[in-house]
C-alpha cells in the first residue's frame, strides 16, 4: 500500500490537444480519492496515466515514494477495474482472478488461498468455476474487482466501475466498493462523472474541469464550501441556482438585489467578507434545499422571504420541487409536500441566507 | 358514450380477427411457394453430385450401356471405389493433398494471426497501408499471375515440386485470413489488452493467452477458408505439376484417369466424390463457424 | 524474482534525472519494431508472390517468344489485332455479366425463400444449397462434363424421354457458352445466397413493424426497406462475384478447355493455352495483364463499398 503523488502532470494528445494541464494531487495511503467532473475533463486520462496506460507528456507520478513515469504497467503494482469489467471471456472467474498471479508465477496453493479469501470477502464463492458470459451485471462486476483484490496491489484504479449497472444495482454496488475498501484500505483512485458516487464514496473528492482540477477536499466541504463556480453548480443535485444581481451596500447591512426587484440581507457575520465587492455585479447562489416555504415556528436564522409563481410543480414524494423563472433563469426550490402549490399561483418562499454563496461572474471564484 | 365506445371497439376486434385468418392463409401460401421453389433448386444444385454418385457405383459395361437409364443402377458396385483405392495413383494424390493444404493451413495461420494483431493492434509505420494492401491482394485472381510464377518456381528450380505448392497457395489463403482476424481481434475490447497488460502480460501472453482463444470462431472461419482455397486449388498445381506423383486430388483425378480418349467414368465419379468428401465433412459440422466468419469479413473492416 | 530486478534496474536511469519520456518512448519504438516483426512475413508474401511476380509479369511480357529480345508493346497489340483475343474479351465480360446476374437473381430468391422458412428447418435446407459452393469446382465440373457428353449425356436422355432432340452441349458454340454460364450460375449462387441471408437477417425486424404499420405491401416493403439495407452487401457481393467469375479458370478449363473454335476462352484459359502448353511465356502473361485495368476498377469499387461500410458502423 502506498501514497500516490502527482507532480504538474501534463497530457498533450498529437495536434496539440492538452487533456490534462498540468495537475498536483498528493493522495494519501489508505485513502479512497474520487476523480470527477464531466466528459472528457481528463479524469479518466489522469487515471490512465496512473496506470501506465497513457503515457505522461510532463510531469511526475510516484506511487509509494519511487516515480513511476517510465514503468509499464505490469511493474507498477497496480490493479484496475473497468467500465465494462473487461473479463476474459474465454476463462472461468476462478481464471480470470488468478491470471495476473499466474503470469507472475505464484505457486498454486497461494493464488488459490487468494482467490478464495477474494471471493469470500465479495461473497463470489459459487461462482468460480462459471464463465463470464453466466454472469449477471453485478457478478461480473464483483470478479472484477475480485480480480484486483487477489493481486494486494498497492494502489486500486477504478475506471467508471458502475456506469453499466442499472440504477437499483448501482447503488447496491456503490456501497460493496465501500465495504470492500474498508476491509482491505488499499489506496483507491475511483473515476466517476457522478457526483453522488463520488460524495458517498470519497474520503476526498477532486472535480476536475477543462484538464485542471477545480477543488480537493472532503465531500461535505465540496457541498458547503465550493470554491469555484464550477464545483458549486457540479456538487449536489438538483444543481445550485445561479441568479445574477448585484452587491448593494444599504447602510446598516449588505443587500444582494436581484431581478424582480427581489432584496436579500446578507447575514452579518458575512459583511467582512464581501464588504470589498459592494456595489458590483455579482452571481449570488443558492442551493435548492435552502428555499422553502416558510415553516410554522422557524427558527433558522437569516430567512429571507420572497414570492415567486412556479411555473412548473413536481412532486417527488418527499418532497416538492418548485420551478419558477426569474428573468430567464431557473430557479428550483425544494419545498415540503405538504405545502399546497399550484402552477402560475405566487406563494412565499424563503432563502436561508446563512448557506448562500457570492461568485465573482468575471473569474467564476467564489467569493 | 363508453357504451359506444366498446362497441365500435367490439367491432374492430371482430374484423382484425377475420384479417389475421387470411394473413395465416397468405403465409400458408408463401410457405408452400417458398418449398416448391425450394424442392427445385434442391434437385438443380443437388444433381451433379447426385449424378456422380450414381454413376460411380456402376461397372463400366453398365456406363457403357446407352440402352438403359442412365440415372438407376441395376447392379451396384464398388469396384470402381475399390480399384481406385488399391492400384495406380488415386492414394498418392490424395496423400499429397492432405500434405498440401495441412502445411497451406499450418503457414497460413501462424502468419495471419500475427500479422492481424499486428495490425489490429499495435501498429507501426505504414500499418494503415497495409491493412488496404493485404484487402487487395485477396482480390488478385490466381490467373492473373500464375505466368511469372510459373517462371519464378522454374529459376528456383521448384518447377514439378510439391512443395512449390505449398510455396505459393499462401497468396490466396493469408490475405483473406488475415483480414478475417483483423475483423475479428478488432473487435475484443481495448480494455481487455488493458487488463492483460495491468495482469502482467507481454505482448506474446497476450496474443496466446487472450486473444487467440477470444477469437477462436475467427481463427475457425479462417482456418477452414484456407482449407477449401488450398484443397480445390487448380490452377497452380495444372500448370506447374506434371509427374503423377507430384500431382494433387484436382489435376490427379483428369490427368491419370483420362489416357487419350477413353474416360473412365466410374473411377472419374468415385475419385471427384472421394476428393469432395473431405470439404462436404469440413461444412457439415462447421458450416456456421464459417459462414459467419466469411459473412463478417466480407462486411465488415 | 527475476521482474523484480528488472523493474529495479528500469527505474534506476529513469530517476537519475534523463529526461522523463526516455524509456516510454523507447518502450513505443521497441513496440512497433515487434509489430513490424510480426507483420513481415505477411509483407514478405505480399511483396515476393504478389507485387514482384506483377512486375515481373509486365517486365514478361514486354519480351519476344524465347525471351531474348525486348519488344515493347507489340505482345499487346498482337493480341488485340488478332481475332481469337478479341473473342476471349468479349466472352469473358459476356460470362462474367451474365453468370452474375444469373447468380444475384437466384442467390436473392433463395436468401429470400430461406428467410421465410421457420427457424428450424432452415439450417438443414441452407446447407443442402451450400453444397456446389463446397465442393472444389475442379471435382464438381467433372460431373456437369460427364453429365454433358455427347453420347452418353444424361440430359439428352431426359430430353429424349419427352420427344426432344439431342442437344450438342459442349459442341456448339451457343450451347457451350451456355454450359459455361450454367455451371459458374450452378457454383456460385449459394455464395450469394448466403451473403444475402446474412444481410437480411441483420435487417432490424422493428423497421418492417414500422413500414407494415405505415401501410406498405410486400412489395414496397421489399422497394424501401430490405433494398436500401442491402444495397452495400449487393455492391460488394456483386463486385467480387465479377472478379471471380471473370477471372475463373477451372470450369472452362475442364468442361471445354476453350472449344468449340475458342469460342468459350477466357483470360484465365487462354493464357494458359498460350503461355503454359505452346511455350510463349511473354504472350501468356500479356493476355493475363489484359485483365488488370478492368480487375483494379473492381476493386477499387469494392474498397470504396467496403469502407463505406465500416464507417456506416454497420
Amino acid at each position: 500500500m502506498a501514497q500516490v503523488t502527482l507532480r504538474k502532470i501534463v497530457k498533450e494528445y498529437e495536434g496539440g490537444v492538452q487533456a490534462v494541464k498540468g495537475i498536483d494531487l498528493d493522495i494519501d495511503d489508505h485513502e479512497f480519492v474520487v476523480l470527477v467532473g464531466p466528459s472528457g475533463c481528463g479524469k479518466s486520462t489522469t487515471l490512465r496515466m496512473i496506470a501506465g496506460l497513457e503515457e505522461i507528456t510532463s510531469g511526475d507520478i510516484a506511487i509509494g515514494g519511487s516515480i513511476v513515469n517510465d514503468i509499464p504497467p505490469r511493474d507498477r503494482d497496480i490493479a484496475m477495474v473497468f467500465q465494462n469489467y473487461a473479463l476474459y471471456p474465454h476463462m472461468t472467474v476462478f481464471e480470470n482472478m488468478a491470471f495476473g498471479l499466474t503470469l507472475r508465477k505464484f505457486p498454486k496453493e497461494e493464488i488459490k488461498r487468494r482467490v478464495d479469501n477474494a471471493a469470500r470477502i465479495l461473497d463470489i464463492g459459487t461462482l468460480l468455476e462459471r464463465k463470464p458470459k453466466a454472469l449477471s451485471g453485478g457478478q461480473r462486476q464483483r470478479v472484477a474487482m475480485g480480480r484486483a483484490i487477489v493481486r494486494d496491489p498497492k494502489v486500486f484504479l477504478f475506471d467508471e466501475p458502475l456506469s453499466n449497472l442499472d440504477a437499483k444495482l448501482r447503488v447496491q454496488m456503490r456501497t460493496e466498493i465501500k465495504k470492500v475498501h474498508q476491509t482491505v484500505r488499499t489506496t483507491t483512485v475511483y473515476v466517476t462523472h457522478d457526483q453522488v458516487e463520488a460524495m458517498t464514496l470519497a474520503d476526498r473528492v477532486v472535480v476536475m474541469n477543462h484538464g485542471v482540477i477545480e477543488q480537493v477536499g472532503p465531500p461535505t466541504e465540496l457541498y458547503h464550501h465550493p470554491v469555484t463556480k464550477f464545483v458549486a453548480g457540479f456538487i449536489g443535485s438538483p444543481a445550485m441556482n445561479f441568479i445574477p444581481g448585484r452587491l448593494v451596500n444599504g447602510g446598516a447591512a449588505l443587500n444582494v438585489v436581484l431581478p424582480d426587484g427581489i432584496t436579500l440581507p446578507v447575514p452579518a457575520e458575512r459583511a467582512g467578507r464581501y464588504a470589498a465587492h459592494a456595489g458590483r455585479e455579482i452571481l449570488f447562489g443558492i442551493r435548492p434545499e435552502h428555499l422553502t416555504e416558510i415553516r410554522p415556528n422557524d427558527h433558522r436564522p437569516h430567512l429571507a422571504a420572497f414570492e415567486a409563481a412556479p411555473e412548473v410543480v413536481e412532486p417527488m414524494g418527499m418532497e416538492t420541487l418548485l420551478h419558477f423563472w426569474m428573468q430567464g433563469n431557473e430557479i428550483c426550490a425544494r419545498v415540503d409536500p405538504a405545502t399546497p402549490a399550484e402552477p402560475g399561483v405566487k406563494q412565499t418562499l424563503a432563502a436561508d441566507m446563512s448557506q448562500m454563496h457570492l461568485i465573482d461572474p468575471q473569474t467564476e471564484k467564489v467569493l | 358514450m363508453s357504451g359506444a365506445s366498446f362497441a365500435t371497439g367490439g367491432a374492430t376486434a371482430s374484423a382484425t380477427y377475420q384479417k389475421v385468418g387470411s394473413i395465416r392463409a397468405e403465409r400458408r401460401r408463401v410457405l408452400i411457394g417458398a418449398y416448391i421453389a425450394l424442392a427445385v433448386f434442391v434437385v438443380f444444385f443437388l444433381l451433379p453430385p447426385v449424378y456422380m454418385l450414381i454413376t460411380s457405383l456402376k461397372s463400366s459395361a453398365e456406363i457403357a450401356d446407352l440402352s438403359g437409364n442412365p440415372w438407376i443402377v441395376t447392379r451396384p458396385t464398388l469396384q470402381n471405389y475399390w480399384e481406385l483405392l488399391t492400384e495406380g495413383n488415386y492414394l498418392l494424390h490424395f496423400r499429397n493433398s492432405i500434405i498440401v493444404t495441412a502445411c497451406v493451413v499450418a503457414i497460413t495461420m501462424v502468419i495471419s494471426i500475427l500479422a492481424a494483431f499486428s495490425l489490429s493492434r499495435m501498429r507501426f509505420w505504414g500499418s494503415g497501408v497495409l491493412a488496404t494492401g493485404v484487402f487487395l491482394t485477396y482480390l488478385v485472381p490466381e490467373t492473373l499471375l500464375f505466368i511469372p510464377l510459373f517462371q519464378i518456381i522454374g529459376g528456383i528450380g521448384m518447377y514439378n515440386n510439391l512443395w512449390a505448392m505449398v510455396l505459393i497457395y499462401p497468396t490466396l489463403t493469408v490475405p483473406f485470413c488475415t483480414w478475417i482476424m483483423i475483423g475479428y481481434f478488432s473487435s475484443i475490447p481495448k480494455e481487455l489488452d488493458e487488463a492483460a497488460l495491468i495482469d502482467g502480460a507481454n505482448h506474446f501472453q497476450m496474443l496466446w493467452k487472450i486473444f487467440i482463444p477470444v477469437a477462436l470462431p475467427g481463427i475457425l472461419a479462417a482456418t477452414i477458408f484456407a482449407f477449401t482455397v488450398s484443397w480445390a486449388q487448380f490452377l497452380y498445381p495444372m500448370a506447374f505439376l506434371v509427374s503423377s506423383e507430384q500431382m494433387v486430388l484436382t489435376t490427379g483425378i483428369v490427368s491419370d484417369l483420362i489416357r487419350g480418349d477413353t474416360f473412365v467414368w466410374g473411377k472419374i465419379m468415385a475419385g471427384a466424390l472421394m476428393a469432395a468428401l473431405p470439404p462436404l465433412l469440413v461444412y457439415a459440422f462447421l458450416m456456421d463457424y464459417y459462414i459467419a466468419g466469411l459473412t463478417a469479413g466480407a462486411t465488415k473492416g | 524474482m527475476a521482474d523484480g530486478s528488472a523493474i529495479a534496474a528500469g527505474r534506476v536511469p529513469a530517476t537519475a534525472g534523463q529526461p522523463r519520456t526516455g524509456t516510454l518512448k523507447r518502450m513505443a519504438r521497441r513496440r512497433s519494431t515487434l509489430a513490424f516483426l510480426m507483420a513481415l512475413p505477411l509483407l514478405a508474401v505480399i511483396a515476393g508472390l504478389v507485387i514482384y511476380p506483377f512486375f515481373y509479369a509486365i517486365e514478361l511480357s514486354m519480351l519476344n517468344k524465347r525471351m531474348t529480345r525486348f519488344v515493347g508493346i507489340d505482345n499487346f497489340t498482337f493480341l488485340l489485332g488478332r481475332e481469337t483475343f478479341q473473342l476471349v474479351i468479349f466472352q469473358s465480360v459476356l460470362f462474367a455479366v451474365t453468370a452474375v446476374i444469373a447468380k444475384a437473381l437466384i442467390g436473392f430468391v433463395l436468401a429470400h425463400v430461406l428467410h421465410a422458412l421457420p427457424a428450424k428447418g432452415q439450417r438443414k435446407w441452407r446447407g443442402m444449397l451450400l453444397v456446389p459452393w463446397v465442393i472444389p469446382p475442379a471435382v464438381s465440373t467433372l460431373a456437369w462434363w460427364w453429365l454433358f457428353d455427347p453420347s452418353y449425356s444424361a440430359f439428352n436422355w431426359m430430353l429424349a424421354v419427352f420427344g426432344a432432340g439431342p442437344v450438342p452441349w459442349l459442341g456448339d458454340a451457343g450451347w457451350a457458352r451456355f454450359a459455361v454460364i450454367l455451371v459458374n450460375t450452378w457454383y456460385g449462387a449459394p455464395f450469394f445466397m448466403i451473403m444475402y441471408l446474412a444481410a437480411l437477417k441483420s435487417v432490424p425486424d422493428q423497421l418492417y413493424e414500422a413500414a407494415a404499420i405505415d401501410g406498405a405491401t410486400g412489395i414496397q416493403k421489399l422497394r424501401y426497406v430490405t433494398l436500401p439495407m442491402m444495397r452495400n452487401i449487393i455492391s460488394i457481393t456483386v463486385l467480387f462475384s465479377l472478379i471471380v467469375t471473370f477471372a475463373n479458370f477451372d470450369i472452362v478449363r475442364i468442361l471445354t478447355n476453350g472449344g468449340p473454335q475458342d469460342r468459350t476462352h477466357l483470360f484465365g484459359t487462354y493464357a494458359f493455352q498460350v503461355g503454359i502448353q505452346s511455350g510463349d511465356i511473354p504472350l501468356g502473361a500479356a493476355v493475363s495483364l489484359f485483365m488488370f485495368p478492368l480487375l483494379a476498377v473492381f476493386a477499387v469499387l469494392i474498397l470504396r463499398g467496403v469502407n463505406q461500410r465500416t464507417k456506416e458502423g454497420l
